[in-house]
C-alpha cells in the first residue's frame, strides 16, 4: 500500500467522505494545513473548482525541499505553459503529483530529481550567469533545450541531461493529465485542453454519436468518484515506466 | 520437508486463460481438480478506469510477485549477452485474460499446413532457410468444433464470414469454414470504423469487424461492453470481458468438484520409479506442499512451461521433465507485435472511447491470401484499425515533426490533434527457427534460487520483410481514408519477452522434434499434458488465445475420454 498516494484523498475529505475511516491513516499534516483543505466543510469544495489565488502561500511538498520545489514549479510551468490557449502543468498541479508520486509509487526516482534539479540550477548558472529561476522564460526554454538534448551533461549533470528531462516532461505529462486523484489535473485542465470528454463507466452508441458530434460535455470526474472501486492495489515494489500492453 | 497433501484426479498448473478453460470439461465429467494459481483473485471492484494505475504503472504486472521475479532475460543470438527485461503476463484467477485485448481470432486453415502447402504451391526453397517450421498433426478442420466449443462456452462476438462454405461478405472471406455464426454479434464500430472500412472497400479489399471475447450484449448473465475506453490493461468493471474468472472458472467451481489455490507457486512436477509425473511441489507462505496427482496438465504461460519442465530434474529426466530429446524449449517464436504505423488526419478519429478489440480488421494479406509468388516471404499480416487512446497516452503523441514535444507550440499542436492521430496494430507470422529458443538463464536466477528463462530470439529475414510489407499495405489504407501524416516504426530484430509467446513444448506427432503429441500429452511421460501458446507450431498473423483455449478444451477432453488409458492402475471416476 505505501506506493497509493493516498488512500484518503483531500477530495474525500472535502465531501466528508471516509471521516471515519481517515483516523485510521495518517493525514499528512501539510494537507489539512493548506488554505483550500483546511476549511473541510461543504463551503469549500467550491472553493477548490478555482485556481489558487496569486500570492496565496503554496502547499507543501512532502517530498522535495522548497528549493527543488521552486525549481520544478518552474520547469513544469516551461514543459506546459500557461498561455492564451488556457492553464498549464503549474495550474495542473503538475509539481504536487510529482511530489506525492516520488513518496510512493515513483521513490526510486526521488535521488535522481535532487541529483537533476540542482544540476539544472548549477548549469543555469554556468551557461548563463543566472539561476534558472532568474532567467526569463526564452532563456529558462534554452536551458531545457540544452538539458534535452544532453548538451547540458558534461561536467554537471551527474547522468545524462536528457534523461532527467525526459523523466520530468513524462511526470510532467502525468500530472497534468492523469486522473486527479494522483494530485495533478487540478479542475481537470489538462483533460479540458486534450478535448477527453471525461471517464465514464458507460458509452452508448448514442454517447459516441454526440461526442463524434462535438455534443458531448465534459463530465469532469475522477475514476474514484464513481462509487465501487477499490483505491488499494497490490504492493508494487518496482518501478516500471510505461507498460506495454497485454493483448 | 513438503506437506503431503490429499490424492486427486488432475492438477492444473495456472488458472489464466489455459487451465482456467480446461478445468471446466475436467469437472463437468466428475474428475477431481485441483488448480494451482500463483496469484489471487481479483473483482470488478478492483478494476478502476485509472490510466496511471493500468497503464503508466502497470498494477496487473506489478500486483504480480511470480512474474515479475522470474522475468526472463533477453539476447538476439547465442552470443549476445542475456539482459533482464519485464515479464509481460501477470498471475491472478484468470491470468492476463483479466486484463488482455480479448481479440480472439481461429487461425486460418494455412497455418496448420505451413510446409506441405508452400511446397506444393512455391517449392520447398521457399521455407526460411533454417526454419524448424512443421506441419500441424491435424487441420483445421480438426480444432473447428473446439473453436466453436469456446465461442459459445467463454463467448466471443464477431462476424461470421464462411458458415459451412457459404461466403457472408460481412466477415472474414479468408476464414476457415466454421459451422456456426458465433453466438454475439460484433462489438459496435464507429463513424472512424466506418471510414477505415470504406477505404479498404475502395482499395478492393474485404473488410469485417474483429472478433473479440467480450460481449457485444448480454451474454450468460453478464453485461454487454460498455465501451468506456479502459479496456488496455484493464480489467473490466462490468465483467463483460470474458476472462475465465468471470467464466469458465466459476462453472467448474459449481461443479463442485474443482477448487482453486491462490498464491501457489509450483517449484517442481514429480515423478514416480516408473517415470510417470505423480504430482507437483509448490510453495505457498513459504510453505512446502506435495500435491499428488494421477495427471498433471501444465498450463503457464509459454516461458513458464518451459522453465518448469527444464527445472524439474529426476533421474529419469536429467534434462528436465519430458526433455530425453532435447526439445524443450525448442521453436520458440513471438509475434513481431512492434513496427506499428502511425497516422495523421485532419479531423477527430473519435477514439478517445472504445476498446482495442473494437474495430475494422483485413485478412487480404494474411497466411497466403494472395499470391506470394511476387515476393519474397511467405506468411503475410493481418491489419487491424481499434479504438484506443487515454490522456497521458495521448500527450505521447507523435507530433510528425510539426511541433516541439513540449512548450507552447506543443500544446497547441497536442489541443489539436489528441484525438486526430491512429496506429496500426497488425499482426504477422512468425516462424520458428533452429537457433531461436529458451533455455534456463546460466547467472539470473528468481529469488528461491531458481534459474528463470533465457530467451535467445531474434526476427529474422522473412519476418523483416513481412512487417515492412504490412506497413506498406497500412500507409496505403490510411492515406485512403485521408491521412495527412504517416510514419512507420522501425522494423527492429530484438525478440523480447512478448504477450504472443509460442513454442517450447511444441505440438507434433514426432518425438524427435516435439514435446507434446497430437492431444497435448507428453511423448514422454504419458500422464502429463501441456497447455498454452507453447505447444503451438505456427503462429498465424492473429492473436493467439483463441486457439490456445480451444487445444486446451480439447486435451482436457481427450484425458475424460482417455481415463483409463491415462492412469491404467486405479481408474476411478
Amino acid at each position: 500500500m505505501s506506493d497509493e498516494p493516498r488512500i484518503i484523498t483531500r477530495r474525500d475529505i472535502l465531501r466528508g467522505v471516509g471521516i471515519a475511516g481517515a483516523a485510521a491513516v495518517t493525514v499528512p499534516a501539510s494537507l489539512l494545513s493548506t488554505p483550500d483543505a483546511a476549511a473541510a466543510e461543504p463551503a469549500a469544495a467550491a472553493a477548490m473548482q478555482v485556481p489558487p489565488r496569486p500570492g496565496a502561500p503554496r502547499e507543501a511538498f512532502e517530498n522535495m525541499t522548497a528549493t527543488e520545489a521552486d525549481l520544478l514549479e518552474a520547469m513544469v510551468d516551461r514543459l506546459i505553459p500557461s498561455d492564451a490557449l488556457g492553464p498549464g502543468a503549474k495550474e495542473a498541479r503538475a509539481a504536487h503529483y510529482i511530489d506525492r508520486a516520488l513518496g510512493g509509487a515513483r521513490s526510486g526516482s526521488k535521488a535522481a530529481y535532487t541529483a537533476g534539479l540542482s544540476a539544472l540550477d548549477r548549469y543555469a548558472r554556468a551557461s548563463r550567469g543566472k539561476g534558472f529561476l532568474e532567467l526569463s522564460a526564452a532563456d529558462k526554454d534554452s536551458v531545457l533545450m540544452d538539458c534535452e538534448s544532453g548538451t547540458a551533461t558534461p561536467g554537471i549533470f551527474a547522468g545524462s541531461s536528457g534523461q532527467f528531462f525526459s523523466m520530468v516532461l513524462n511526470h510532467t505529462r502525468q500530472g497534468m493529465f492523469g486522473d486527479p486523484y494522483y494530485g495533478g489535473n487540478a479542475n481537470f485542465v489538462g483533460w479540458d485542453l486534450l478535448g477527453y470528454p471525461g471517464v465514464r463507466t458507460m458509452v452508448t452508441a448514442a454517447d459516441q454519436k454526440a461526442y463524434e458530434a462535438g455534443q458531448l460535455k465534459p463530465n469532469h470526474k475522477s475514476a474514484y468518484d464513481y462509487d465501487g472501486f477499490n483505491k488499494a492495489v497490490a504492493a508494487n515494489h518496482t518501478h516500471t515506466e510505461e507498460m506495454a500492453h497485454g493483448d | 520437508m513438503a506437506t503431503r497433501l490429499k490424492d486427486t484426479d488432475v492438477v492444473v498448473i495456472g488458472l489464466g486463460a489455459a487451465g482456467g478453460v480446461a478445468v471446466l470439461p475436467l469437472a463437468q465429467a466428475g474428475l477431481e481438480v485441483i488448480g494451482l494459481e500463483a496469484g489471487g483473485a481479483m473483482t470488478r471492484r478492483d478494476f478502476a478506469p485509472d490510466e496511471i494505475r493500468n497503464n503508466v504503472r502497470g498494477w496487473p504486472m506489478l500486483a504480480s510477485h511470480k512474474t515479475n521475479q522470474e522475468a526472463p532475460t533477453v539476447r538476439a543470438t547465442a552470443s549476445a549477452n542475456a539482459v533482464q527485461g519485464g515479464h509481460p503476463m501477470m498471475n491472478a484467477i484468470g491470468g492476463t485474460s483479466l486484463h488482455y485485448w480479448a481479440q480472439h481470432w481461429r487461425l486460418n486453415p494455412w497455418d496448420f499446413k505451413v510446409v506441405s502447402d508452400t511446397k506444393r504451391r512455391y517449392g520447398a526453397s521457399r521455407i526460411p532457410k533454417g526454419s524448424t517450421v512443421e506441419d500441424w498433426p491435424f487441420g483445421y478442420d480438426e480444432l473447428e468444433q473446439y473453436y466453436d466449443k469456446i465461442e459459445y462456452e467463454v463467448g466471443v462476438s464477431g462476424q461470421a464470414g464462411n458458415v459451412n462454405g457459404k461466403i457472408n461478405p460481412l466477415g472474414n472471406p479468408f476464414e476457415g469454414p466454421r459451422k456456426r455464426d458465433y453466438p454475439m454479434p460484433p462489438l459496435r464500430w464507429t463513424a472512424f470504423h466506418e471510414k477505415m472500412a470504406g477505404a479498404a472497400k475502395g482499395l478492393g479489399w474485404h473488410p469485417f469487424p474483429g472478433p473479440a471475447a467480450i460481449n457485444s450484449r448480454t451474454y450468460q448473465n453478464r453485461s454487454g461492453c460498455m465501451y468506456h475506453g479502459f479496456c488496455s490493461t484493464g480489467g473490466c468493471h462490468v465483467d463483460a470481458k470474458n476472462s475465465t474468472a468471470v467464466t469458465t472458472i466459476p462453472r467448474a467451481q459449481a461443479t463442485g468438484h474443482f477448487k482453486a489455490v491462490t498464491g501457489a507457486t509450483v517449484t517442481s512436477i514429480n515423478v514416480d520409479g516408473q517415470g510417470r509425473a505423480s504430482g507437483v511441489t509448490y510453495l505457498n507462505n513459504g510453505e512446502e506442499f506435495f500435491q499428488p496427482a494421477k495427471v498433471v496438465l501444465l498450463a503457464g504461460f509459454t516461458y513458464e512451461n518451459s522453465r518448469l519442465l527444464l527445472l524439474s530434474k529426476s533421474s529419469a529426466f536429467p534434462k528436465g521433465l519430458s526433455n530425453n530429446h532435447g526439445q524443450v524449449g525448442r521453436h520458440y517464436f513471438s509475434h513481431h507485435q512492434g513496427a506499428p504505423v502511425t497516422a495523421l488526419f485532419p479531423f477527430n478519429v473519435g477514439a478517445w472511447y472504445g476498446l482495442p478489440a473494437q474495430g475494422v480488421a483485413i485478412d487480404d494479406f494474411g497466411d497466403d491470401n494472395f499470391d506470394h509468388k511476387d515476393v519474397d516471404f511467405i506468411g503475410g499480416c493481418t491489419l487491424w484499425a481499434m479504438s484506443d487512446r487515454r490522456p497521458i497516452g495521448a500527450a505521447g503523441m507523435n507530433t510528425f515533426g510539426l511541433a516541439p514535444g513540449w512548450g507552447s507550440q506543443w500544446k497547441a499542436f497536442i489541443k489539436e490533434n489528441a484525438d486526430r492521430s491512429h496506429s496500426s496494430y497488425n499482426q504477422k507470422t512468425t516462424l520458428p527457427y533452429e537457433d531461436n529458443f529458451l533455455d534456463l538463464d546460466p547467472v539470473v536466477k528468481d529469488p528461491l534460487g531458481l534459474p528463470v528463462i533465457r530467451i535467445t530470439g531474434e526476427f529474422k529475414e522473412n519476418e523483416r520483410k513481412i512487417a515492412e510489407y504490412s506497413q506498406n499495405k497500412m500507409e496505403q489504407w490510411y492515406r485512403a481514408a485521408g491521412a495527412i501524416q504517416v510514419t512507420k516504426a522501425p522494423t527492429g530484430g530484438l525478440m523480447g519477452a512478448s504477450t504472443h509467446a509460442y513454442g517450447g513444448t511444441r505440438m507434433g506427432d514426432n518425438p524427435e522434434t516435439n514435446v507434446v503429441d497430437r492431444w497435448g500429452m507428453s511423448h514422454e511421460v504419458p500422464n502429463l499434458g501441456v497447455l498454452g501458446g507453447s505447444v503451438m507450431g505456427t503462429s498465424g498473423a492473429r492473436n493467439p488465445t483463441h486457439t490456445v483455449q480451444a487445444l486446451s478444451w480439447r486435451t482436457a477432453e481427450h484425458v475424460v475420454q482417455n481415463w483409463k488409458t491415462l492412469v491404467p492402475n486405479r481408474s476411478q471416476q
